[in-house]
């Protein structure tokens, strides 16, 4: 690599760090070992929407930082994880919840696989039952054995 | 005959079913704001620190709020555009200068040009917070009452800007206020 290219690169490398300069004060975690519980708790609920498949705890997003914060203060203030939660969704909506809300729209995504389940019983019983009938046996009626006896002693001829 | 066509026709559910998916952006959250109240903040101004902004000084005018910073890189695609909005006069554009460090916001204003008739300092995202911003830049269309009308994630580029965001300012300029 050329010595240019590679100045190129670090004035690169030091653009991007430069631009990536946000102000993010320094995460203070709450003196009240209980407030540290239930955050640990509640924010593994709940999504980081800077980067959607982190939950807010692990998130090292800015955001979800902002958010924690937010987070304690509100437990410091007394309120509880359903208030906080609510808060939540009233900004963020139903999507920063993990585990989405029972409502009219979700039911498909809730109760959906379980009727799948009970459809693919009912499929399945059915062909079962409509196979039993096929296959089970039947005592041969006279005409029906006559033919039988036929078919046999004329196979039996052609091999002698 | 019609035995045989039920898998096929579950096939074509599915593939409907996943080519709408493949159109939907699932970094776009639909916002739980859209015909809410804004939040109402004040705010020192980026320019003059002595001053301060709110929400509510825009009552009886539509107008957008821009969350924007310095080291957003989609903010800078979208800056050059903001000046022909803000020319077209048909709505005031106020900054929310996000997370920032005031000398990088004013060296960006420097270099790039200035299209906010201000911009309000947002240093520790917690006005952010209030109106569920989650990536910069985004945009709220806020209406005469101080309603949110529209939010859109990321740059409004010309396009979005003509065909969602322009016809929906006309519609609330010729609007009343309750």
């Amino acid at each position: 690599m050329s010595r240019s290219s590679l100045l190129a690169l670090l004035l690169l490398g030091l653009l991007s760090s430069v631009a990536m300069a946000q102000v993010q004060e320094e995460e203070r975690p709450s003196d009240d070992p209980v407030i540290e519980q239930r955050l640990a708790k509640l924010s593994k609920e709940l999504r980081c929407l800077q980067c959607q498949n982190q939950t807010l705890a692990d998130s090292p997003a800015g955001l979800a930082a902002d958010l924690r914060r937010e987070i304690r203060e509100q437990m410091k203030a007394g309120k509880s994880d359903q208030e906080i939660v609510a808060f939540l969704t009233q900004r963020y909506g139903d999507f920063i919840l993990y585990r989405p809300r029972v409502t009219f729209t979700t039911y498909l995504l809730w109760f959906g696989p379980f009727a799948l389940l009970l459809g693919g019983l009912y499929v399945l019983f059915t062909y079962i039952r409509q196979r039993r009938d096929t296959i089970a046996e039947k005592p041969l009626n006279a005409d029906e054995r006559r033919r039988a006896e036929e078919l046999l002693a004329t196979s039996g001829k052609e091999r002698a | 005959m019609f035995k045989y066509l039920i898998p096929l026709v579950l096939f074509a559910v599915l593939v409907a079913f996943l080519a709408i998916g493949l159109t939907r952006d699932p970094h776009e959250v639909p916002s739980a704001l859209i015909n809410k109240p804004a939040p109402t903040f004040r705010l020192p101004q980026l320019k003059d620190q002595t001053r301060t902004f709110s929400a509510d000084d825009m009552r009886g005018k539509v107008w957008l709020l821009n969350v924007w910073a310095s080291w957003c890189i989609a903010c800078r695609d979208e800056h050059q555009y903001l000046f022909g909005y803000a020319k077209s006069g048909v709505a005031p554009i106020i900054g929310l200068n996000y997370k920032d460090h005031r000398e990088d916001a004013l060296a960006w204003l420097e270099e790039l040009g200035d299209p906010y008739q201000l911009s309000a300092v947002d240093l520790e995202g917690r006005v952010a917070i209030d109106y569920g911003v989650y990536g910069a830049p985004e945009t709220y269309v806020i209406d005469k009452n101080g309603t949110i009308r529209l939010k859109h994630v990321g740059p409004v580029m010309p396009e979005i800007w003509s065909q969602k965001v322009l016809p929906l300012i006309q519609q609330l300029n010729r609007e009343g206020t309750k």
